[in-house]
């Protein structure tokens, strides 16, 4: 997100009262993440404590401080998930990417998260790739999934 | 547009236009059928229409959700009615040229009942929905969502127009009273008395909010109501700001429900650009705004407190409520809050009045409830029943009873809040005080438990609570100990860490539970985490906490043989917690049929083509995929 665009956000909220939080999340969902220089720029422009901005980011499940990768993959581990082997499905996800939770692989295509319930429970296990839900995951599913997303960005 | 004349003079303009006997395809669009391929059905639907020159003679409209997201994803076409589940896009071109220009219904696309193996023609005869009583869902697969002349034709918004133009505010108060409406989210308040404190409360401006955030995992009403009828909250929401005093209100919605948020926006627009919403509502002289607000993905944003915190753009955390939020809520403002399915509710009692609705339900539970029916069961889906039906009818007579022919071991219910309760048919469990304290082998279940009544006082009485209603069955396969510490666990992550016995007393309750799991529980540990349950109980600051031990203590209540055999034996009788079980194979039984060879991620399975397989207690990771595929009973877990 350039300056220019950022300046206008924060204008846009800046009127609004309590605000911040969806100003953080149009940030969220446009860099997948918070850069630091955003940060600071929303900090300097609204005047709010980069601390407070902080506590923020880091209370809130919705935000990362950190890059993800292209493709974001979201294991559901609500309740309906739990009771039909969602844990297995994150199992699978960390040994075929090579990574944990809350990482992101080394070329940058995957990051794997969970999350606590996408309420698509009547299909349980989920995941979610990219905002596309997958149900009734499996550990079959997992590979194949990977491996379509994989192709699909060429590599 | 003026006043109740004006809506229903667009409610006959829109009807003028539009065809009864047209026909047209209801292609569910809710979460469940669209991760199952609703859009690419929808999308081959509209193509076949086009090469059989239908184009712009049947419309196929994606409408929410229907409920019954097992058979997803399923078609309704009207004005006949005929139910499709379970289709491929393949089926397309098959639905246009048969049953679109033949009118002929296609029996092998039918609704199988797996009891009979009946095949039914209308939903209105599948069991799944015949105990059902939808009158809150009653438009969600009727209606596309983001068309309001569709809310407008079914008399959309016409409560609305009655309370502002027909009724007095205090009018209104005491209709919402008198119909006995209580608080879905969970707690189950009376919804008129929380209205009627709030008019009365000092202080201006006042705000109405709908919490749409209530994130008990496993409960995904509010996430469908949203997505499927999102005007229905509005009116809701006019009316309720109308009776209160209020002009500003507030959907605070999970982040995690983008299509909810997209449709309820959508909706906001087009109640705003028809005069519905915003000032001068239907020139009644009343005004009123409603905002969108998305959650951060906290789940103790559920709590009033921490929401109205959220709104203010602070971190979520939650206050004592000395002071209650109808008195000091948003901005420390007169504040009325209200969960999805109860502001939906309102425009139905308006409409009918308070009789009507009062008669729906037991004595003291009115009307109905929404359920999502989850887990084991198999039908899985949205349920809407009258309240006190049992829940042996919602699991059984609805949901089709237990997957794969295994034993019904408990029901969950009301979220992390909430307990686990009603046992079961293999004798597992009962409640501690039935049970001869030796006395270990099956025992009869005591049949009152899961002939429960569904409403707040029986549920509560169990050791659980409604909650906004998820409702996960469980089968012989789920272990109760591990379902505690997924809670726990589960509350410890998303405590917000403001007080003490939240914070500091779920992570050690959640570190005995799981040694527990781990095979390293100590005799005494049952007693310890009892004793701890009282004290977080006691002492939390907000409900998180203060209910945060339910689960535990419903799951020792009526599974404590269960905690013991971890404890004692160093056995997880149900075979999920993965320190105290082993995989091997049963060489007699075991083929050589190599599929366990192929599915095991580790390598941890040995063996050649026909011949008996062996797995490494060293390398296997205790996954299960051996077990899953395994077609030959050859692999065993203990």
């Amino acid at each position: 997100m350039d300056i220019a665009t950022l300046d206008k956000l924060c204008d846009r909220y800046a009127h609004e009262r309590g605000a911040i939080v969806e100003l953080l999340q149009t940030i969220q969902t446009e860099e997948h993440y918070l850069p630091r220089d955003a940060l600071e720029r929303v900090s300097a422009n609204l005047d709010i404590p980069l601390s407070q901005l902080y506590g923020l980011a880091t209370f809130y499940r919705a935000f990362s401080l950190k890059p993800v990768g292209k493709h974001q993959v979201l294991c559901c581990t609500g309740t309906a998930c739990h009771v039909r082997g969602a844990k297995r499905v994150v199992d699978h996800f960390r040994r075929v990417l090579g990574i944990e939770i809350g990482e992101t692989t080394e070329d940058g295509l995957f990051s794997l998260h969970t999350v606590n319930c996408l309420g698509a429970c009547a299909v349980a296990p989920v995941a979610v790739i990219d905002g596309v839900c997958h149900g009734e995951m499996t550990a079959a599913n997992v590979e194949k999934l990977v491996r379509q997303y994989r192709s699909r960005s060429g590599e | 547009m003026k006043g109740i004349e004006g809506l229903k003079a667009w409610q006959a303009a829109i009807q003028e236009q539009r065809d009864p006997d047209a026909t047209w395809i209801a292609v569910c669009a809710g979460t469940g059928c669209l991760s199952q391929g609703a859009a690419d059905l929808a999308a081959a639907l509209r193509e076949a229409l086009i090469r059989h020159s239908l184009e712009g003679k049947v419309e196929v409209k994606e409408t929410g959700c229907r409920g019954f997201c097992e058979q997803g994803p399923l078609i309704v076409i009207h004005p006949e009615g005929i139910f499709y589940p379970q289709l491929k896009a393949a089926d397309a071109e098959r639905i246009v040229s048969e049953t679109i220009l033949r009118k002929q219904v296609i029996e092998d696309l039918l609704y199988q009942d797996p009891v009979t193996g009946r095949r039914h023609i209308h939903e209105g005869d599948i069991p799944f929905y015949q105990k059902q009583m939808r009158l809150v869902c009653r438009l969600n697969g009727v209606i596309d969502p983001t068309h309001i002349g569709d809310y407008i034709v079914h008399g959309g918004y016409q409560a609305a127009a009655k309370a502002l133009f027909e009724m007095e505010p205090v009018q209104i108060v005491e209709e919402i009273k008198r119909s006995g409406l209580r608080g879905r989210g969970g707690g189950g308040f009376p919804a008129g008395v929380k209205w009627e404190s709030c008019r009365n409360a000092h202080g201006e401006p006042k705000y109405v909010i709908c919490n749409a955030d209530a994130g008990d995992p496993g409960a995904f009403m509010d996430r469908s109501l949203l997505e499927g009828n999102p005007h229905s909250i509005i009116e809701g929401m006019i009316i309720g700001a109308y009776a209160i005093g209020s002009h500003e209100g507030y959907v605070y919605v999970r982040n995690e429900y983008p299509l909810a948020v997209r449709n309820l926006q959508t909706a906001i627009e087009r109640a705003e650009a028809h005069n519905l919403l915003g000032d001068n509502i239907l020139e009644s002289g009343f005004d009123f705004h409603l905002k969108i607000n998305r959650g951060g993905g906290a789940f103790v944003c559920g709590e009033s407190t921490a929401l109205m915190a959220s709104i203010e753009g602070r971190v979520g955390e939650p206050r004592a409520k000395y002071v209650h939020t109808v008195e000091s809520g948003l901005w420390n403002k007169p504040t009325n809050l209200n969960n999805v399915e109860t502001w939906a509710n309102v425009p139905l009692v308006i409409e009918h009045g308070a009789d009507w609705f009062s008669a729906i339900g037991t004595e003291t539970s009115k009307g109905t409830k929404v359920f999502s029916l989850v887990g084991h069961v198999n039908n899985t889906g949205l349920v809407e029943v009258p309240m006190g039906i049992t829940l042996r009818e919602v699991m059984f007579d609805i949901g089709g009873g237990v997957r794969g022919g295994r034993h019904f071991k408990a029901v969950q219910t009301g979220g992390p809040s909430g307990g686990t309760i009603i046992v079961d048919t293999t004798g597992a469990a009962r409640p501690a005080e039935d049970r001869d304290e030796h006395e270990r082998g099956p025992a009869l279940v005591p049949e009152s438990l899961i002939d429960l009544p569904v409403d707040f006082e029986s549920l509560t009485e169990a050791g659980s609570m409604m909650g906004s209603g998820g409702m996960i069955v469980m089968d012989e396969t789920t272990c109760m100990v591990d379902v505690a510490r997924y809670f726990l666990n589960f509350l410890t992550e998303e405590s917000c860490g403001k007080c003490t016995p939240c914070r500091e007393g779920i992570r050690n309750m959640l570190a005995i539970l799981e040694r527990i799991c781990d095979g390293r529980g100590q005799e005494g540990d049952i007693d310890l985490l009892q004793e701890m349950s009282d004290t977080v109980a006691d002492t939390s600051l907000c409900a998180l906490g203060g209910t945060a031990p339910n689960p535990v203590l419903s799951t020792i209540r009526y599974f404590r043989p269960e905690y013991e055999a971890h404890i004692r034996d160093r056995r997880c009788p149900a075979g999920v917690c993965t320190a105290l079980i082993e995989y091997s194979i049963n060489a007699t039984k075991c083929t050589g049929c190599h599929a366990c060879f192929k599915a095991c991620p580790t390598d941890a399975i040995s063996g050649e083509v026909k011949a008996a397989h062996v797995i490494s207690t060293a390398k296997c990771v205790k996954c299960g995929s051996c077990l899953d595929v395994c077609k030959f009973d050859a692999v065993v877990k203990q």
